[in-house]
């Protein structure tokens, strides 16, 4: 399988996000399959950034830190990232930068830059060498420069794209890929352009890293698609006035990481208890408190299982790639609206922040009920009214005749506070009865790898890249048959294929970014399987597929 | 006054309540503005004066206790067709809810937020309040509350709020004047009740309010921002009623460029062919 792996390092405020986003297209669009994984310090300057553009003909699921080419913008990128390169690799570098070594190129781009008249610019001459380099031309450039630069600019960057393309020799085999008409995007962009599917009206949320992409993404389309996207004074406000706006009609998400989903608990039992479909998003990273606020870690799903005194329906679904992040934000809609629950879903940083290469997205894949219209009732309507599957008409103050009552006390049928003991009963049955309904709907995880497996590994989330790149690995040694269960629906816990599994496994070993092993636990608590052994990792990096075989094969896991 | 529309329901508060002429006084002020129950949201957290909307014919989004002014500010951004009404006490408004308080202020919603300022605690069983005065004591506030009061009106003329006012329950002509006009009032409004907790407040009683409040007759210029910073200040021997602060702004649904379109949100469709648009952009 070919593929390249370049390294794009240096520090903050020096244009990195911006010069890979312009690479990253443009490798796309000439065929290749890219995987771009992003790695910041929490900081506006300075420190070391760095970005992975891994590209091949075939799907990428996993960076790897066997790098063919460094672009390093400072010394430090070179220090840090050197060992990593294979023997034949390139180091691009200014001419200003110190280092030495054999596999270095360095360019004045730089002197080159102030000669065009903007030292901004240096990072584009670097993307015209990068393009010379691999093979590629600089077509179709302009179109992509024109999504990330302001007009009065686009000159200057074109010459320098020239200028960089003109100076470079090319070193590498250009790839014929088939990805040309397939999307680049991230988890976060694919998770607001699923809620924009969903048809959300009403996304109201406070900054926080890493979900911040989400509520800008929305920003960014609100006015054509008409949503309003609201910044909450916290994040106490911001899931109560999705609360609000869901209940009064309009469909309503918030987002955050899991510093503010711990304030917004209350909140959540508001949605199971009032029955006002809710999505929320947690976008995880190292906790606890501040943790690790720009690094990836999968470690809240305990937490969002249970968050929240007494006891309700909810449902969590892990997001597991972009494509995941589209469809599933656009089906979490449609349990929330069909069961008035929330829906709560887990990303993370890496896959938030990480670019793949996806087919592109199809909204009519999954339909979105609006909330009930106009009902005839023979009398009083009943906001809360007892059914057998748990779910009541709901109707949207102000779009009927009658009064709709919503109460976060124990209420009755109309939704007046009640203390009495029967009705208390009744109604958290009422309520609990949803969770049959949602067990129907459980998607079952991922099977990956080989049917003669002897040995099962199990993952959620954003796990599944590195999990089914590691299965491809350990099954090409040949040492034993591997197999992986990667769990999308987490809650309630799909058990069927799981059940199933388990039963011809020898050895059963979950790979969770967190210190506890979560999902093991989840699974044992509901189901009595244990893990034989596990893969942990919560240094707030992303584990690799090549890490997690390496792992495997090192530790000889029984 | 009659306020059938609005028809009385059995309530929990204690005989003599201040809350019973604050209801009595919103279905009117409701009822005389021409409101349908099914246009009319009355939002609240918890408390004793939060059980208003469990006593009122019309839609009720009884939340989280602080919470109600977010989740009663985003109902009417998704409806704007809504007549939205925040009723509830001063512990939910400007103690639990006080960051809400501030920033609801400045967004500027068209909404009314009626506060039962009694300056206790009520469902608790008498505990101090954000306006609780200094020196009473409690079963908390055992040597007297040494914690300086919240000034509620003069915080909401400081943050930019365009309709300040203060009511008590002793001049019911004159709160449900105040109630329609809050109403009425294109922005946030906010009108201060005063009203006494006869089982808990024995210093803030009927006649301590009753021998201090005086109404603000026409002479009071209340679009003048420096006087009524002014007017605000003076809570003590005599207590200012009336409107404090007037000033028409532009609000949330004027400023906002998907709600200027004059569509309700909730009416808005999705374009599938956008959606597709945006999703080629990514290619």
């Amino acid at each position: 399988m070919l593929m390249y792996n370049l390294l794009f390092g240096g520090a903050a405020g020096q244009g990195i996000e911006t010069t890979v986003a312009i690479l990253e297209k443009r490798l796309k669009r000439s065929g290749y399959n890219v995987f771009t994984v992003r790695d910041f310090m929490s900081r506006v300057r300075g420190g070391h950034n760095f970005s992975l553009i891994r590209f091949g003909t075939e799907p990428v699921y996993s960076h790897s830190s066997h790098v063919d080419c460094i672009v390093a913008l400072d010394d430090e990128t070179i220090l840090l990232h050197r060992d990593q390169l294979k023997e034949d690799g390139l180091i691009l570098c200014d001419s200003k930068l110190s280092a030495s070594d054999p596999r270095l190129i360095k360019f004045d781009m730089e002197g080159m830059a102030k000669k065009l008249g903007n030292p901004r610019v240096s990072g584009i001459i670097a993307v015209g060498i990068l393009l010379k380099l691999f093979g590629e031309t600089p077509d179709g450039m302009e179109d992509i420069l024109r999504e990330f630069i302001k007009q009065q600019y686009l000159e200057i960057n074109l010459k320098a794209l020239q200028e960089g393309y003109q100076i470079a020799r090319q070193h590498y085999r250009h790839l014929e890929g088939k990805y040309a008409d397939w999307m680049l995007i991230s988890g976060s962009k694919a998770v607001a352009l699923g809620a924009v599917a969903a048809g959300l009206r009403f996304y109201s949320a406070y900054p926080m890293s890493p979900s911040t992409t989400i509520m800008e993404t929305l920003a960014s389309m609100a006015d054509n698609t008409g949503i309003v996207v609201e910044q909450a004074e916290d994040e106490i406000a911001a899931i109560n006035m999705a609360i609000g706006a869901s209940y009064a009609g309009a469909r309503a998400m918030t987002g955050t990481s899991g510093g503010g989903f711990s304030l917004m608990v209350e909140a959540l039992g508001l949605s199971g208890m009032a029955e006002i479909p809710l999505v929320v998003i947690d976008v995880q990273r190292p906790g606890p408190v501040t943790g690790l606020p720009t690094r990836t870690e999968q470690s809240d799903l305990k937490f969002v299982i249970s968050a929240s005194q007494g006891e309700f329906p909810r449902m969590v679904i892990a997001l597991r790639n972009p494509s995941d992040a589209f469809y599933q934000t656009m089906r979490a809609f449609q349990i929330a609206e069909k069961y008035q629950i929330p829906v709560i879903l887990l990303s993370d940083q890496y896959l938030g922040d990480a670019s793949s290469t996806v087919e592109p997205f199809d909204p009519e894949r999954i339909h979105v009920s609006e909330p009930t219209a106009e009902i005839e009732t023979e009398g009083e309507y009943l906001r809360y009214r007892y059914s057998e599957s748990g779910i009541s008409p709901r109707l949207i103050p102000g779009k009927t005749s009658q009064p709709v009552l919503i109460d976060s006390d124990e209420h009755d049928e109309r939704g007046w506070i009640t203390e009495s003991a029967e009705v208390r009963t009744q109604m958290m049955d009422k309520r609990m009865r949803k969770i049959d309904g949602l067990k129907q709907e459980l998607l079952e995880p991922d099977f990956i790898g080989s049917d003669h497996f002897d040995t099962l590994l199990l993952g959620w989330g954003s796990a599944w890249g590195p999990i089914a790149q590691a299965v491809q690995l350990l099954n090409e040694d040949r040492q034993g048959q591997y197999a992986a269960l990667v769990f999308g629906d987490i809650y309630p816990l799909p058990q069927k294929l799981l059940t199933e599994k388990a039963s011809k496994a020898k050895r059963i070993i979950n790979v969770e970014q967190n210190a506890t092993g979560q999902l093991a636990g989840l699974i044992r608590e509901e189901t009595g399987i244990a893990c034989t052994g596990s893969i942990l990792k919560y240094d707030g990096r992303q584990i690799s597929g090549e890490e997690i075989a390496e792992r495997i094969r090192k530790e000889g896991l029984k | 006054m009659s306020a059938e529309t609005f028809c009385t329901y059995e309530t929990a508060w204690c005989p003599g309540c201040g809350n019973f002429v604050i209801l009595e006084c919103l279905k009117t002020a409701l009822e005389q503005l021409g409101r349908k129950p099914s246009e009319v949201l009355m939002a609240a957290g918890i408390g004793q004066a939060a059980k208003t909307p469990q006593y009122i014919n019309a839609n009720a989004f009884c939340g989280l206790h602080g919470r109600s002014l977010p989740a009663a500010v985003a109902a009417k951004i998704a409806n704007e067709k809504l007549t939205v009404v925040v009723d509830t006490g001063d512990g939910d408004s400007y103690g639990e809810g006080g960051n809400h308080f501030i920033h609801n202020i400045r967004r500027n919603v068209d909404i009314a937020h009626f506060v039962h300022d009694n300056q206790i605690y009520g469902l608790t069983k008498g505990q101090a309040s954000p306006t609780s005065v200094i020196g009473l004591v409690t079963g908390v506030q055992t040597d007297g509350n040494f914690t300086e009061p919240l000034n509620p009106v003069l915080v909401a003329i400081a943050s930019g709020a365009g309709f300040v006012a203060r009511g008590f329950t002793g001049h019911k002509d004159q709160l449900i004047s105040l109630m329609k006009q809050a109403i009425e009032y294109k922005g946030y409004a906010l009108v201060d009740i005063l009203q006494p907790c006869v089982s808990f407040n024995k210093t803030n009683t009927f006649t301590w309010y009753n021998e201090r409040v005086y109404e603000l007759d026409e002479s009071y210029a209340c679009t003048d921002k420096p006087t009524a910073l002014q007017k605000a200040l003076e809570f003590g021997d005599r207590i200012p009623l009336g409107i404090l602060y007037r000033e028409e702004k532009k609000t949330y649904h004027q400023k906002n460029e998907v709600l200027k379109q004059g569509v309700p949100l909730l009416d808005r469709k999705t374009d599938t062919a956008l959606v597709n648009r945006l999703i080629a952009s990514y290619v």
